[in-house]
């Protein structure tokens, strides 16, 4: 069944929008991520515009990111107040993100940021996660755990403006939560993702938070940075495509259900090392686009009808 | 004796292009795009009125159907520090976003190169880059990039004897529009050439239009922005809402 969608300009069959959605659903629901940093990449590569694909992608982040925090909220896993604090650092962060997109499609580089975005990104958390997740697993086997303290006190603790967040057990300045949430804003305008990939490990290794709360406070903080990108890509460029948003969200949401059911009978080790693992080939698979000589070194891009 | 024979010529040919006239007709002159829209199938079908008896030579039918102008960038990747990155822009003023050509025979030999340039026939004349050489050296590359990369995606296209004739007289052309249609007056221009030389010349539009929820859609976003965002995102959470609850209903 082909479908047309209204503003990225072209039929696609609606049946292989469902699909990519529920594999992408499946994959968050099984790891617990967002999953824009796979349904992007997807997207492109099916021939959707890259400014379309963003746009669109910050909207489908919304639905699985409420779909996920409501599941948290039974656990009294969110930490509102860090929440409205990374959130207030991301807003900040996603408007130079939006403008900073503009400018570079402008230039003719914003598919180069976004590419290159990609890689450096996925590329580092994914080679961490493998790594540490490796470590775990051996440590695991060795049936030796570790002795870890709640959080060592570092730099983060000696800055000003200090504040209480109850929820995480935590007395820290202000300054890094609305550093780290300008950063995933300006990550979530550009690549189109949610963050979640690194807002997780920053939550636990730069703040300390304990990991009970963390994925639930991150799914609270993503929905609103990527409900804020998708109003202002929709406001300033006009790429948000609600047809394509629609039947990937459709997709996602059952597809979700099911990788929830399957990543219950994983263990966390090797659901860690498979995240990594795939994280890591999206990453590669980017990267060879942009070292391998493409088929054509041509590219147009039309502008507005006169 | 030659000369006389050309001021003869000279003088039969204005009159041999009033003898011969088209008569056409297009099977819609609007398409619709909706939700289902798969691309259609423009019908062109006609005749060649004459007063008088046929004249001597081959006569040929062509039909050019163009899409809506827009001026194009075309980029130009190159390897830097590695990476093939975009490094050199062109822009052309004016290139239709969709050009199609239909004719009875190969077009050099039944369009002559003097009658192309005076009515912009083939794709290549269709296309104008005035500034082009004083932006870049290779300006034919870009060109041939632009052209090449839009046959490949089957937005230009040149169908040579796809059109049928009978007895010089009767015609039809089929013209199939793509999917991705940009919106806009489709021109349809039918040309009858004969030995090389274009005799008579007519033109029809086609208005393609987004329609129904495309169109409510494509509007809303474009002049309510703000609540097309809104809406987007009233979907998602929604979406994300309704999942949760209907699935933790299945599982009891």
């Amino acid at each position: 069944m082909q479908i047309y969608l209204p503003i990225a300009e072209l039929s696609v069959n609606a049946f292989v929008l469902l699909g990519l959605g529920g594999i992408v659903g499946f994959m968050s629901g099984m790891f617990g991520v967002g999953g824009g940093f796979l349904i992007t990449p997807l997207l492109f590569f099916i021939g959707i515009p890259p400014a379309v694909a963003v746009a669109t992608g910050a909207n489908q982040v919304v639905a699985s990111s409420v779909s996920g925090v409501l599941a948290q909220l039974k656990r009294k896993a969110v930490d509102f107040r860090m929440g409205f604090v990374l959130q207030a650092g991301g807003l900040v962060g996603s408007a130079i993100g939006i403008w900073l997109f503009a400018r570079l499609s402008a230039l003719g580089q914003i598919d180069l940021v976004v590419q290159i975005s990609y890689v450096l990104f996925l590329g580092v958390i994914g080679a961490l996660m493998l790594q540490e997740s490796v470590r775990a697993l051996r440590r695991a086997r060795k049936e030796s755990a570790p002795v870890r303290r709640a959080h060592s006190h570092t730099w983060v603790h000696r800055l000003p403006l200090k504040m209480k967040f109850r929820a995480s057990g935590l007395y820290i300045s202000v300054l890094p939560p609305l550093m780290i949430g300008a950063a995933v804003g300006l990550l979530s305008a550009i690549m189109g993702v949610g963050g979640g990939f690194i807002m997780v490990p920053a939550m636990i290794y730069l703040l300390g938070m304990p990991t009970k709360v963390v994925v639930g406070t991150s799914l609270f903080q993503v929905i609103l940075v990527s409900a804020f990108t998708t109003l202002l890509h929709a406001m300033t460029s006009g790429t948000v495509d609600i047809m394509l948003a629609l039947l990937l969200i459709i997709g996602s949401v059952v597809g979700a259900q099911f990788g929830a059911r399957v990543g219950v009978k994983l263990r966390a080790e090797q659901l860690r090392i498979l995240l990594a693992l795939l994280v890591l080939a999206v990453s590669l698979k980017v990267g060879s686009d942009l070292i391998f000589q493409p088929n054509e070194l041509f590219s147009l891009t039309p502008e507005a009808v006169e | 004796m030659m000369r006389a024979l050309l001021i003869l010529l000279a003088l039969a040919l204005p009159a041999a292009a009033q003898e011969e006239s088209i008569v056409a007709g297009l099977s819609q002159s609007s398409v619709s795009i909706t939700t289902n829209y798969v691309g259609s199938e423009i019908l062109i079908f006609g005749a060649v009125k004459r007063d008088a008896p046929r004249p001597q030579g081959a006569l040929d039918v062509i039909v050019a159907v163009e899409g809506p102008h827009t001026p194009v960038v075309v980029r130009q990747k190159e390897r830097t520090a590695g990476i093939w990155i975009n490094t050199d822009a062109v822009r052309i003023d004016s290139a239709p976003s969709f050009y199609a050509v239909a004719t009875t025979g190969p077009l050099d030999r039944i369009l002559n190169q003097t009658d192309d340039l005076r009515h912009r026939i083939t794709i290549r004349q269709a296309i104008r880059s005035v500034g082009i050489s004083s932006e870049t050296e290779e300006p034919q590359a870009y060109m041939d990039a632009l052209l090449r990369i839009r046959e490949g995606s089957g937005r230009y296209r040149i169908n040579e004897g796809s059109i049928w004739m009978d007895q010089q007289t009767l015609f039809r052309a089929d013209v199939a529009l793509p999917a991705d249609l940009t919106e806009g007056q489709y021109r349809v221009r039918i040309f009858l050439t004969r030995d090389g030389h274009v005799i008579d010349m007519l033109e029809r539009s086609i208005g393609v239009r987004k329609a129904g929820l495309e169109r409510f859609l494509y509007t809303l976003s474009r002049e309510q922005s703000a609540l097309y965002g809104l809406l987007s995102l009233a979907m998602a959470v929604l979406a994300g809402w309704g999942a949760s609850v209907i699935f933790q209903r299945l599982r009891r």
